[in-house]
């Protein structure tokens, strides 16, 4: 007997009862649908963390100046004068995993432009910063090396302090006062939005060459933090060993002390960022392949109920040539057949779920082709597991039995 | 029907080639619970290719069972049974269906017809098990419900057909796969008197062709229609006869009276 010929038996057998099985698809369809918009959430969330750690800056190490415990108090990080210029030079030298390197020093500032003022981060740096972070100018470019030997009093703006000093102005080419100091603005930056790691507005930013903020402004010679880029991201992981040793021997750390810096590495935090979505989606989803299961128990008790029904059916082909084996296909193609109309459904419900959640939440939403073919697949295995035992039921009669049932 | 022209069906125990059943010293118990049925206490039976045989007793006289094991649907406990000479009772359940499906055709009392399913469908059933091709499953199908006069009604359902006609579809379905024997278990039994009569003399035509019928009733009415009767009581054939002077159905319908209503 070939599959198509079973496959129309079980459709027919399955047109016999509409209502009955429309309303068993139903709890497949349910399932399929939350499985499908659940992962397709959990990766679109997953999917903007990993884009938004993309976005701080590609294979990036921020190695901080560290803490100085003083009287018993802990001065918090970037007290100490220990992290130097040539410590960078140094860093670019001799980690082989090190691709570029940029200085800076944070402070702080009151911007004023016009009758507008705004408080917010300095950082002083070197131009290839900008390069490090992969952060492209909205307008205008960024300060150059030339600028940052004359100490030049120019700078970059973020996107937060545009929208605040300048509103609808252009400011590349004005001059704003920081501290009292008037600075040319050379550029603006494409807005970074809030970081997702860090949680902090990366946009209420103004940068500044590293000797102006060092000789203007702070007063300091030694550094705050050095960006490194690692020469790829299976790198950054070597480049911070590197780099700890580097830095342990120059700051000359006997084994066993605290070091006076700490390396960060972002691959690190994009890590722990796609384990958290990860756990997150498959919590989602395993949510999800609960009401799938139920939806498989539903099936199990619908083909329980038809092979009692159809008894007589059975006895019937039994007597007249169908072996066991016959039989028991019979149901499980067509379990399956219910399986898998409802998995069908299922999806594009899911796939019609996560348009609106995308519309209307605006969460990003992702479902993978690959994601499709695991609910067909896997609503196929619920017909199949859930209407095994109902299908060795029927193939397990006793056809003298079964002819014989009212 | 020139029945006297048919070869006459020889007795049991004398030598013949054409023998399509033979069943020697069978034996069913059945355990329930704690004690144990004896259904069946050594029945001997041949039948030759071409007998036209009913099998009668009162119930629990072992008949049901009997044809339970005659079509290959039960085992003997002990006994032998040779069907065209294969020994069956040895089989397995896969072989048994596929005896079943090819050289044994069922009747039953209650039609079995699958509702919502044509004429044709239900026809073709038994071609769906059988390794033939569909187009000569349908082909063998419509030859089936025109023998028995229902080569107009192949698109019709189960629930558009009288009894008479639905019990024709059902000889039909017993007949696509071109069986040795036709076993009919109580097939007149939901119809009305006219239309019993109708059904034997289906019976009686095949059977003129050359098919082995064995068919189980407790009418005597039916029964005289066949050439050989077989009566069981307590598990055992208490008697077998050939049937004299058996009637043509087909001429003891026109004395029947037409239904009114």
């Amino acid at each position: 007997m070939d599959l198509f010929a079973i496959i129309r038996i079980a459709m027919r057998a399955l047109a016999r009862n509409k209502m009955r099985s429309v309303l068993t698809m139903l709890g497949i369809i349910i399932g399929v649908g939350a499985v499908i918009a659940m992962l397709g959430v959990g990766q679109g969330a997953r999917q903007t963390m990993q884009e938004q750690i993309q976005a701080m800056g590609s294979n990036l190490l921020f190695v901080g100046a560290g803490t100085v415990t003083r009287s018993g108090m802990h001065m918090g990080w970037g007290s100490t004068k220990s992290l130097i210029y040539d410590d960078m030079l140094a860093i670019l030298r001799e980690c082989p995993a090190a691709h570029a390197v940029a200085p800076g020093s944070s402070s702080s500032g009151q911007v004023v432009f016009g009758n507008d003022n705004w408080a917010t981060r300095l950082n002083g740096t070197e131009p290839q910063y900008f390069d490090i972070r992969s952060w492209p100018f909205l307008e205008g470019s960024a300060f150059t090396q030339n600028d940052v030997e004359m100490s030049a009093n120019v700078a970059v703006i973020g996107e937060t302090v545009r929208k605040n000093l300048f509103g609808a102005t252009d400011p590349v080419g004005q001059t704003i006062r920081i501290n009292n100091l008037p600075f040319r603005v050379t550029g603006v930056l494409v807005p970074k939005g809030t970081s997702a790691a860090m949680g902090d507005d990366q946009d209420d930013i103004i940068l500044v060459p590293l000797t102006t903020l060092q000789k203007k402004i702070t007063g300091q010679p030694w550094l705050r933090w050095i960006m490194v880029s690692a020469v790829s991201r299976q790198s950054s992981y070597a480049a911070q060993q590197q780099i700890t040793s580097l830095l342990r021997d120059r700051h000359r750390i006997r084994a066993g002390d605290d070091a006076d810096f700490f390396v960060r590495n972002l691959a690190d935090m994009a890590d722990v960022a796609d384990e958290a979505g990860r756990v997150m989606t498959l919590l989602l989803a395993s949510i999800a392949s609960v009401s799938l299961i139920v939806g498989g128990i539903g099936i199990m008790n619908i083909m329980l109920v038809s092979v009692t029904e159809r008894t007589r059916e059975i006895g019937l082909r039994m007597a007249i040539g169908a072996t066991e084996g016959n039989v028991q296909q019979q149901f499980l193609i067509e379990a399956v057949v219910l399986s898998l109309m409802g998995g069908i459904t299922g999806i594009i419900f899911g796939l019609g779920a996560s348009y609106v959640i995308t519309q209307t939440l605006g969460w990003p939403v992702l479902i993978s082709p690959l994601v499709i073919a695991i609910a067909v697949v896997f609503s196929m295995a619920v017909g199949v597991f859930f209407g095994f035992y109902p299908a060795r039921k029927a193939a397990q009669m006793d056809p003298i039995e079964a002819l014989r049932y009212e | 029907m020139a029945t006297t022209s048919q070869p006459e069906a020889s007795l049991p125990g004398t030598k013949d080639p054409e023998t399509v059943i033979l069943a020697e010293e069978i034996h069913k118990y059945y355990e329930l619970g704690e004690t144990r049925v004896h259904a069946l206490r050594g029945a001997t039976v041949k039948i030759a290719r071409g007998e036209f045989v009913t099998i009668m007793g009162a119930s629990g006289s072992g008949k049901s069972t009997f044809m339970n094991i005659l079509g290959c649907l039960d085992k003997p406990s002990t006994g032998r049974y040779l069907l065209e000479g294969v020994d069956v009772s040895s089989l397995a359940k896969k072989e048994l269906a596929a005896i079943r499906n090819r050289k044994i055709g069922f009747v039953f009392q209650g039609f079995n017809l699958l509702s919502r399913t044509t004429a044709l469908e239900n026809v073709e059933l038994p071609t769906l098990y059988a390794h033939i091709s569909k187009a000569e499953g349908e082909k063998r199908s419509r030859e089936a419900l025109a023998l028995v006069g229902l080569g107009d009604r192949v698109a019709h359902f189960p629930s558009q057909l009288s009894g008479g006609q639905q019990q024709r579809v059902a000889i039909a379905r017993a007949l696509v796969n071109r069986p040795s024997i036709l076993l009919a278990d109580e097939p007149t039994g939901n119809l009305d008197s006219r239309t019993s009569v109708e059904i034997m003399d289906i019976f009686q035509k095949l059977n003129d062709e050359g098919l082995t019928i064995v068919l189980v009733t407790h009418e005597p009415d039916i029964a005289q229609f066949a050439k050989r009767s077989i009566q069981f009581r307590d598990g055992k054939i208490r008697r077998d006869d050939r049937n004299q002077n058996r009637p043509l159905a087909s001429e003891v319908i026109k004395n029947l009276p037409k239904l009114e209503d």
